[in-house]
């Protein structure tokens, strides 16, 4: 006998307001979840998944309004449920886990006060006992000192920390249903391990349904019972996890599961004299060393990757570099020829050699200036182009990244795309005609499929205008599908450094191995094979 | 916690460099006013003679920096000098009204503080809602019209009809209830005055943090609008209400001239207007510089504060 689902979504429709006008966000969506099931939801950004997500709970985002369709919750219509009623659910049988528990956790109050509010506000349990309650989930959590580390503040404590503190809270009722919204996204590789197996550990001991959402597969796959993939506020199909990994059955799915197969074949190895040289830099900040003795070099028509989790010296090194942040000791080498170490001192030409894209395109673009003049400047001030030349130029830089030049000229930032105002951050690049380009995790702030454009599209470029690359990167499926060469970092030491085929094939650091091995595969069984291995060793 | 006192006293220190510095301007200031004193003090029929002996009486002989450095060293040693058209020390002048100014503004403050907080709360709270509205209208009305029009307007509806004195006499016989009483217009319009300021800000600073991820977490923790507002966003729009409120404070002090005159309250903004009024420059001197301390000590303690209500400046890492 089938027992009575908790949660059923049907034809659900939600809109959100630009202006004056509603457009639909989600276009008639059904789910059905039973009881301790957990549910994944995949898709891009804009897909609709994080507006679903909260319409579980009845709740539509400021500017978003549920437009149709019925959601229940074990016998209650969310949707014509009384507010009250609604917020006596919420926190206390249907809790949120958000994707940044950074910015989720109020900033002026200590972790405990923050999960006691929920079970003594819903009247669930006194403060003590709530108390006692979330020392036994942090330890549950796996979370250090967990009779200590309720009683600080979330900026004491860090991101992985934080993420799991923010699980342990969302149980602090015993909900039937939690919405996980991304919530290893903003987390390292090798903390993304422990949080995933800390969640879904409790998922289980609890028999806790849950609706996991993500735009990364190999995680879900390891999560959920079944995926739902969305697109556009549509359903594009649903499935047990094990059989949509196997045989996705539309072409949508098929072309989210082959973004990752964009491989680029390494280059030889180079000789010469590289384009850049570092050599025994040691830099930081203050007193403290952020970098200590770091040495590569980067060749023409060539990209170094350079990888390291967060705080591992990776944008340092690029300060270093453009000469933002002077070193303390060693030196950089470009062509052969010592650069002075600090940006003020090097000269025009110096300067035009190296350019930056950035992670964040949207800061990065100064949304006051159309593309013409955010293309134009660097042609203008490197190169001395004006008029017709500069007009051209500009043109061909658009046409190079492959936007139509008469459309898109005179537009602002605002105008574009994600992966279009990257594209403009590639051409404000190219413009300087520089040898080296320090790609700042450029696709970090992308999507799968948009990612994948930049990636080829930086890979056309280096071919044809003979680029080297300094790419810096916290994603390994990233490194694998456009490095050369791979330099390790790791507390502002190189690791390890090498070509990407042996590096990847027989990772000779302990470290390098664990970066490698972090990186969730798509296979249901990759995270319980890790923890099987890591336990054995 | 020991960094806490660093920074008060460094705030302590620059604080009192910025006192010197307004000392020297207020000094220049005044030395800059045309005429000659003595001739003011003595009129036009005054001998060369007189005139000279009062000048040397006065000191203006000396140079001016000579004379503002007298002047400093007195007035760090507590010594205004003497008033010259009552020929009576300063500090003793100064004294009785600066209790009466702070009374006005304490009394002033206790009613436009909470107000203004809770109607800005509420506002926030509340917002686009026709009580939002009409409370930023009202309150908008109030600071768009001038202090002494909103003066004679409570005089016209409040004093005419005999509920509340327009004028504040007091004497020996004078309760603290009589004055709370008797002041009650004034303070009346300074709240007016200053409300609006303090209750927009409030409601900006909160409604600033609405949409932070951490609000919408409290929102999903199913918390009531109002604990989410009072327990999620006002403890996180502290630094900038506390600042706005310093600031109107330091107002009610020193913006009280215009309040104190139409009252007739004998407080310090009475006495500047009679001492510019007489050509009297050390108490004006002497009052402009209590104006300046006023404001240096409230955003000192508009910074300490906001500092001590911030978990992340208190608590490192």
């Amino acid at each position: 006998m089938e027992e009575d689902p908790l949660l059923t979504i049907t034809d659900l429709r939600i809109e959100g307001r630009s202006g004056e006008l509603w457009h639909p966000i989600v276009k008639g969506v059904n789910l059905s979840l039973r009881r301790g099931e957990v549910l994944g939801l995949i898709g891009e950004s804009g897909a609709g998944k994080s507006t679903l997500g909260l319409a579980a709970m009845g709740f539509a985002r400021d500017g978003c309004r549920i437009a149709g369709g019925s959601i229940d919750f074990d016998g209650i219509n969310l949707r014509t449920a009384p507010e009250a009623q609604r917020r006596s659910l919420r926190g206390k049988r249907i809790a949120y886990v958000a994707q940044s528990a950074a910015a989720s956790f109020n900033p002026a109050h200590k972790l405990i006060d923050q999960y006691c509010e929920c079970p003594v506000v819903h009247g669930v349990m006194p403060r003590e006992q709530a108390e006692a309650d979330a020392f036994e989930l942090y330890r549950r959590m796996r979370l250090p000192n967990p009779e200590a580390i309720g009683f600080r503040y979330p900026h004491q404590v860090s991101g992985g920390q934080l993420q799991r503190a923010m699980t342990a809270m969302a149980m602090a009722c015993r909900p039937d249903l939690i919405i996980f919204d991304e919530p290893t996204t903003a987390l390292d590789v090798t903390t993304q391990i422990e949080v995933l197996a800390a969640i879904r550990d409790i998922v289980r001991q609890f028999g806790t349904a849950a609706i996991y959402i993500t735009h990364d597969l190999a995680v879900v796959a390891q999560m959920a019972d079944r995926i739902k993939v969305l697109l556009r506020g549509h359903e594009v199909e649903e499935a047990d996890t094990r059989s949509m990994l196997a045989a996705p059955r539309e072409a949508y799915t098929k072309s989210l599961w082959a973004v990752r197969s964009f491989a680029r074949a390494e280059r030889p190895p180079a000789t010469g004299t590289p384009v850049v040289s570092v050599r025994n830099v040691t830099a930081g900040y203050g007193a403290v060393d952020v970098l200590k003795d770091v040495s590569f070099d980067i060749h023409h028509r060539r990209t170094v990757a350079v990888v390291g989790e967060s705080g591992s010296g990776k944008s340092t090194t690029a300060r270093v570099i453009t000469g933002l942040l002077p070193p303390r000791k060693g030196e950089v080498l470009f062509n052969g020829k010592v650069l002075p170490p600090n940006f003020k001192v090097r000269s025009r030409e110096e300067l035009r050699q190296c350019q930056m894209i950035y992670q964040m395109a949207d800061t990065a673009l100064n949304p006051k200036l159309r593309l013409r003049e955010l293309i134009g400047r660097p042609a203008e001030m490197y190169l001395g182009l004006k008029g017709k030349a500069l007009d051209s130029r500009i043109r061909d830089l658009l046409a190079l990244i492959e936007l139509e030049p008469d459309t898109f000229i005179d537009r602002l930032p605002s105008e574009l795309s994600g992966g279009q105002k990257q594209r403009i951050g590639i051409a404000r690049a190219l413009a300087a005609e520089p040898q080296l380009i320090i790609c700042d995790e450029v696709t970090s702030a992308l999507d799968q499929i948009v990612q994948e454009g930049i990636l080829k599209l930086l890979d056309r470029l280096q071919a044809e205008l003979n680029l080297a690359y300094m790419f810096i990167t916290h994603d390994l499926a990233t490194v694998k599908s456009i490095a050369d060469e791979v330099v390790v970092m790791q507390r502002g030491v190189v690791v390890e450094r090498g070509p990407k085929a042996a590096l990847f094939a027989e990772p000779k650091e302990e470290y390098t191995n664990l970066l490698l091995s972090s990186v969730p595969e798509m296979d249901p069984d990759w995270l319980n094979r890790l923890l099987a291995a890591r336990a054995g060793q | 916690m020991h960094g806490i006192w660093t920074m008060i006293r460094q705030r302590l220190l620059l604080g009192m460099l910025t006192l010197f510095i307004i000392s020297a301007v207020i000094f220049g200031a005044t030395e800059l006013l045309p005429g000659d004193l003595a001739r003011e003090l003595l009129g036009q029929s005054a001998t060369e003679e007189t005139l000279a002996a009062l000048r040397e009486q006065l000191g203006l002989n000396e140079s001016a920096p000579v004379r503002y450095w007298n002047w400093l060293t007195g007035v760090l040693h507590g010594d205004f000098g003497m008033s010259m058209a009552t020929n009576k020390p300063i500090s003793e002048l100064v004294g009785t009204r600066l209790g009466n100014t702070l009374f006005l503004a304490l009394y002033a403050a206790a009613l436009a503080v909470p107000i203004s907080l809770t109607l800005g709360v509420l506002a926030a709270l509340w917002r686009n809602s026709i009580f939002d509205r009409a409370s930023n209208a009202l309150a908008l009305t109030a600071i768009s019209f001038p202090e002494f029009f909103v003066a004679y307007i409570l005089i016209l509806w409040l004093a005419q009809s005999g509920i509340f004195p327009s004028m504040v006499r007091m004497t020996e016989a004078t309760t603290t209830l009589d004055f709370l009483y008797m002041a009650f217009l004034p303070a009346l319009t300074l709240t007016l005055v200053v409300t609006a300021h303090m209750m927009r800000m409030t409601r900006a600073a909160i409604i600033n943090l609405l949409a932070s991820p951490y609000i919408e977490m409290a929102r999903l923790k199913g918390m009531s609008p109002m604990r989410v507002v009072l327990r999620h966003a006002v403890p996180n729009a502290l630094a900038p209400i506390i600042n706005v409120v310093a600031l109107n404070l330091a107002y009610l002090i020193t913006g009280v001239v215009v309040v104190e005159v139409v009252f007739v309250y004998p407080g310090l903004g009475q006495l500047m207007i009679d001492a510019v009024t007489n050509r009297d420059i050390p108490v004006v001197q002497a009052i402009a510089l209590i104006f300046a301390c006023a404001y240096v000590l409230l955003n000192l303690l508009a910074d300490v504060l906001s500092t001590i209500t911030n978990p992340r400046l208190m608590h490192r890492k």
